[in-house]
């Protein structure tokens, strides 16, 4: 196990350390103490490895992540894991806004509440939340999976594309072109295995959620249209 | 940017220390507002009594026998506190208005940067950390207090430009965002006879809501009034003599963390403004919604 005391060490070392892991690599379990809400704690990781970041963090905690599993052992600030790649990213507290902005690939558990924006411009991530997501959650997102097991706030899934939203619980409004779809066989079996992979397979079962998505209206321009811009 | 730090003590026991717990949580918001720093601290009120925050550009000349010259003109003790920059005129609160208009023909250049029973604001262009060592916040004793770093969008980078802004007695207002109607705000307050000293977006939030209070509203209402009328992106902290509140706009863009423990309500622009507070890893913590009104009162 390596440690790394951020209050002592400071930030950039620890960030020089975490990047120069290249490849395989037999330092595999880290773990950060004293993060104090820090920004851009654990950014950037590229490698196989497992961080444990013991305390709440600032803006863009594990942002950019690749392979790593980064697990923050408390809340995490704006834009965590803004635009990973792959990997896993699981936050025991809550996540502020646009968590998971961006993500191209990897899973995003936040076990607690994520404020507004969660997942904007998503482009293929998975994010799990146990509690409620804020306002303009998956605004313009393009592909990969929302899965909520508690509210959603105003203008869900505004201007969405291809990703999926499963929300168990209210949802405040929706957003243009989102609309409620038919929850199908492949959608359950995919919920089932994000509820698992997500920690939440004991909290909430795939029928008690309802499926949003793209009503695909507005991906194109269109002239008739003109006066809704 | 800008960064945002508040303390309101529910245990008297913290009181002594207030100045102190506010100067570490300002200046871990340095690097949000480097431009000038700022806070307004609320001590306990004496019955009677009342408290004039003065600034001036030359501290020299101004402050030069104060006090004499001014309880000669209104016939009243008074007794003058100088840091730096700014001295606290304590008075007989029935003195005020007499107090004000002396300082005016007495100290033509003199700024008022706070009036009230229980009110002190200190603010000056610089980092927090000389700032706050300037007026020696650390040392002060209060029950509740709003400090501010500021990076300016809105108006020039001056010592009037910084926040808190007064714009009532023992009220005061800081800002984290910018407004975009300020301008038709400002006009529509002028003609209900509020004065301003700058053309900075914040002071027009203030002297908004300070224009509801006198108007009879209550705080809660002023607050939530600034969601309709108010036009652009904040999240605002309230000082009053009791208490403060905080409201973000609807969009919600300007960060904010609140913790709450049985000794104190603290806000901060960031979560790392708040851990050094006693009791900070068993606090409640969360972040304030969007267009809600919170407000501790005592």
């Amino acid at each position: 196990m390596q440690s790394f005391d951020l209050g002592k060490d400071g930030l950039r070392a620890l960030n020089a350390a975490l990047h120069g892991l290249k490849g395989q690599t037999n330092m595999t379990q880290w773990q950060v103490i004293n993060p104090k809400g820090a920004h851009a704690i654990a950014a950037g990781v590229d490698a196989p490895v497992d961080i444990t970041v013991r305390g709440s963090t600032g803006y863009y905690c594990a942002g950019m992540n690749k392979q790593a599993t980064i697990r923050i052992k408390g809340s995490a600030g704006p834009g965590v894991a803004e635009n990973m790649m792959s990997g896993t990213v699981i936050i025991d507290g809550d996540a502020s806004q646009y968590a998971g902005a961006t993500g191209n690939g990897g899973l995003l558990v936040i076990k607690g509440n994520a404020s507004s924006r969660c997942g904007i411009s998503m482009k293929g991530i998975d994010i799990v939340v146990h509690g409620n997501i804020g306002h303009m959650s998956a605004f313009m997102a393009q592909s990969g999976n929302i899965v909520c097991l508690g509210n959603a706030g105003e203008a869900l899934g505004d201007s969405l594309y291809e990703a999926r939203l499963f929300i168990r619980g209210d949802v405040k409004s929706l957003g243009a072109d989102c609309i409620e779809k038919e929850m199908r066989p492949e959608h359950l079996s995919l919920l089932a295995d994000l509820l698992k992979r997500g920690e939440a397979d004991d909290k909430a079962s795939p029928r008690d959620f309802r499926r949003y998505g793209s009503a695909r209206q507005l991906y194109s321009f269109n002239i008739d249209n003109a006066a809704s811009y | 940017m800008c960064g945002i730090v508040g303390l309101f003590l529910k245990d008297s026991k913290l009181e002594p220390v207030l100045g102190a717990m506010l100067t570490d949580m300002l200046i871990t918001m340095t690097d949000r507002g480097p431009d000038s720093a700022g806070i307004a601290i609320y001590g306990r009120p004496t019955l009677g009594h009342a408290k004039l925050t003065v600034q001036s550009a030359d501290p020299s000349r101004d402050f030069d026998r104060l006090g004499q010259s001014l309880s000669e003109v209104i016939g009243s003790d008074v007794t003058v506190e100088i840091k730096d920059t700014h001295a606290v005129i304590g008075l007989a609160a029935a003195k005020i208005d007499a107090a004000r208009s002396a300082l005016n023909s007495l100290r033509p250049g003199l700024k008022m940067m706070s009036v009230g029973d229980s009110i002190e604001i200190f603010k000056e262009v610089g980092l927090p950390r000389d700032v706050a060592a300037k007026f020696r916040v650390a040392e002060m004793a209060g029950t509740h207090g709003i400090g501010h770093t500021r990076m300016a969008t809105e108006s020039a980078v001056t010592t009037m430009g910084a926040h808190p802004f007064s714009t009532g007695s023992d009220q005061c207002l800081v800002h984290n965002g910018s407004l975009s109607n300020h301008n038709s705000v400002r006009r529509d307050l002028k003609r209900a006879g509020m004065t301003f000293e700058t053309e900075n977006d914040t002071e027009v939030a203030a002297a908004f809501i300070s224009h509801k209070l006198q108007s009879g509203e209550k705080l809660g209402d002023a607050m939530a009034a600034t969601l309709t009328d108010l036009d652009g992106f904040f999240t605002f902290v309230v000082g009053t003599k009791n208490g403060f509140g905080v409201v973000r706009d609807p969009i919600a863009c300007k960060p904010a963390v609140m913790a709450e423990t049985d000794e104190y309500v603290a806000f901060g622009s960031e979560y790392r403004a708040l851990v050094n507070l006693p009791g900070i890893d068993t606090a409640r913590v969360w972040e304030p919604e969007p267009a809600t009104v919170y407000f501790w009162e005592r």
